[in-house]
């Protein structure tokens, strides 16, 4: 078993923070331990808050002010939805760039109960213009992403789920792979979706195309994978048809059906492990096939 | 600075939503502050030798214009345009439009968390002139996020930071004894009146090291 993303995490931004003195990182609490490395290399640029998520994004932005990229760090709901205007206004309407590292997406605090279901985050984030949000699907996409994007300016918020794929797969920034050739419908698999995407749809009639990133997502190039396509399922880790307004568009022109397979827009008050949730929201391999099976039907 | 000639400023700012009472309660606090304390340079806004100002309060900014106006940071023409279209001039400043504003705000709350960062990152850079100095309102204060700060620099041993609260006592709440309760938060607080440019100038002067202080500008009477 490897790392988690959220050690990935970790462990790429002190790697980046020891060789790039433009980096500063501020925590909320979360994930201190991993930081360790950082911190013994110069405890002048990170910065553990305790629990303030709202002034762990205005600190971050003032360290941005004074020319630092800043990297901070916490669970899903209390960065991407309790501290959202500083979000968007410390940082977004500064237009100050910024790596916003959500650990916890949507149901991985399961048994913790309402409070700490994150379904809506990258939706959250999405409100703010000039958001790039990237979902990486396995710790090697963690690193490959943030060495990518760290330091380049960009308001960048990264989604991590406890569960990830078997195997990486290419994952640039803004990137759209096939990674199966198929028939005229194209399933859209986006990080962690991916592994039980390709479990569901081994014996069916379709491509299996796969981004890291939820926004901005390259248009032209979901165009070339996409071409000849009259139908596209997206599956999202997150709540279904978050990812609309970046995939309509790019294939407005085209006689192309849609169909959004993601988190239900509904109050979930089930308490269990996010493999339980999935199951009891159709999102593991079965409920995936069952729902695409449906759509080819 | 020739507080007249910023009342003759500020005046010119004529738009609909003016925030008056607000801004005029922090006209003698930036008088003094851009006349006599902050190192700043009008031909190099971005000089890194700077020292930092931040409006937390970003309503009623027409005094804080009038001031920059004075100071040769952008022209007098501007001020007749306040929150008019085309205008850099907005009812709440921003950083990206109007040279000598290092932080768009306008929300309240938000300004402290940024000065903290703010700090933070020149000690970082191991520039220890510059100091940081962030004005919130009394009534700004009951915002919450503000108290994260204020429980925070002093932890941090931020002496590069200095709080300016004018209160002008437009709190609902009661906020009796403000300067206690930020020194109970371990800040160097101290309450003076906000109209005696003297007593400004000395309690606004760079305190000792350790960490940051904080100083309760009182403004008892009512709009100029």
């Amino acid at each position: 078993m490897s790392v988690t993303m959220r050690r990935q995490a970790a462990d790429t931004v002190c790697d980046l923070f020891s060789h790039d003195d433009r980096i500063a990182v501020v925590l909320s609490e979360i994930s201190v331990e991993y930081f360790a490395p950082a911190f013994a290399h110069d405890p002048g640029r990170i910065v553990n808050v305790g629990i303030m998520e709202a002034t762990m994004v205005g600190v971050a932005a003032g360290f941005a002010m004074e020319g630092f990229h800043p990297v901070a760090h916490t669970i899903a709901p209390f960065l991407a939805e309790r501290a959202l205007e500083q979000v968007k206004l410390d940082l977004g309407n500064q237009e100050l760039g910024a790596t916003l590292i959500g650990t916890g997406g949507s149901f991985d605090y399961g048994v913790e109960g309402t409070t700490h279901h994150a379904p809506g985050d990258v939706q959250a984030m999405l409100t703010i213009p000039g958001m790039r949000v990237l979902v990486p699907g396995h710790p090697a996409e963690v690193d490959t992403l943030l060495r990518a994007t760290v330091g380049d300016g960009v308001l960048t918020y990264m989604r991590l789920q406890a569960v990830h794929n078997p195997e990486p797969a290419p994952a640039g920034p803004a990137q759209v792979r096939s990674l199966r050739a198929g028939g005229e419908t194209a399933v859209l698999a986006i990080g962690p979706m991916l592994g039980r995407v390709l479990e569901a749809t081994a014996d069916l009639d379709v491509r299996v195309l796969y981004t890291a990133t939820a926004a901005p997502i390259d248009r032209r190039a979901l165009r070339e994978v996409a071409a000849g396509v009259t139908r596209l399922i997206t599956v999202e880790p997150f709540h279904e048809g978050t990812l609309a307004p970046q995939v309509v568009p790019a294939l407005a022109d085209r006689p192309a059906r849609f169909e959004f397979i993601g988190v239900p827009r509904r109050l979930v008050r089930e308490y269990g492990s996010p493999q339980e949730h999935d199951r009891a929201l159709g999102l593991d391999a079965a409920g995936l096939r069952a729902r695409i099976a449906g759509v080819l039907a | 600075m020739d507080r007249q000639e910023i009342v003759r400023l500020a005046a010119l700012a004529t738009g609909d939503e003016k925030h008056e009472a607000s801004s005029y309660s922090t006209l003698d606090v930036l008088a003094v502050l851009y006349g006599e304390v902050l190192r700043v340079d009008p031909a190099r806004p971005d000089w890194p030798g700077r020292d930092r100002f931040i409006l937390s309060k970003g309503h009623g900014p027409a005094a804080f214009y009038a001031v920059l106006c004075l100071r040769g940071f952008f022209p007098e023409t501007w001020m007749p345009g306040f929150m008019t279209w085309g205008n850099p001039l907005g009812g709440h400043p921003d950083r990206t439009l109007v040279p000598g504003v290092e932080a768009s705000t306008g929300s309240l709350g938000h300004g402290l968390a940024l000065a903290v960062g703010t700090a933070l990152a020149l000690r970082a850079k191991g520039i220890v002139e510059p100091r940081v100095v962030v004005l919130t309102g009394d009534a700004e204060l009951n915002e919450g996020s503000n108290w994260e700060s204020i429980l925070l620099a002093p932890q941090l041993g931020l002496d590069n930071l200095t709080l300016v609260v004018v209160d002008n006592h437009s709190s609902t709440l009661s906020l009796t004894s403000l300067d206690g309760k930020l020194g109970a938060f371990g800040w160097d607080a101290r309450a003076i009146s906000g109209r005696d440019h003297g007593a400004l100038a000395g309690a606004l002067a760079r305190p000792p090291a350790g960490g940051p202080t904080a100083v309760v500008a009182d403004i008892p009477d009512v709009p100029e």
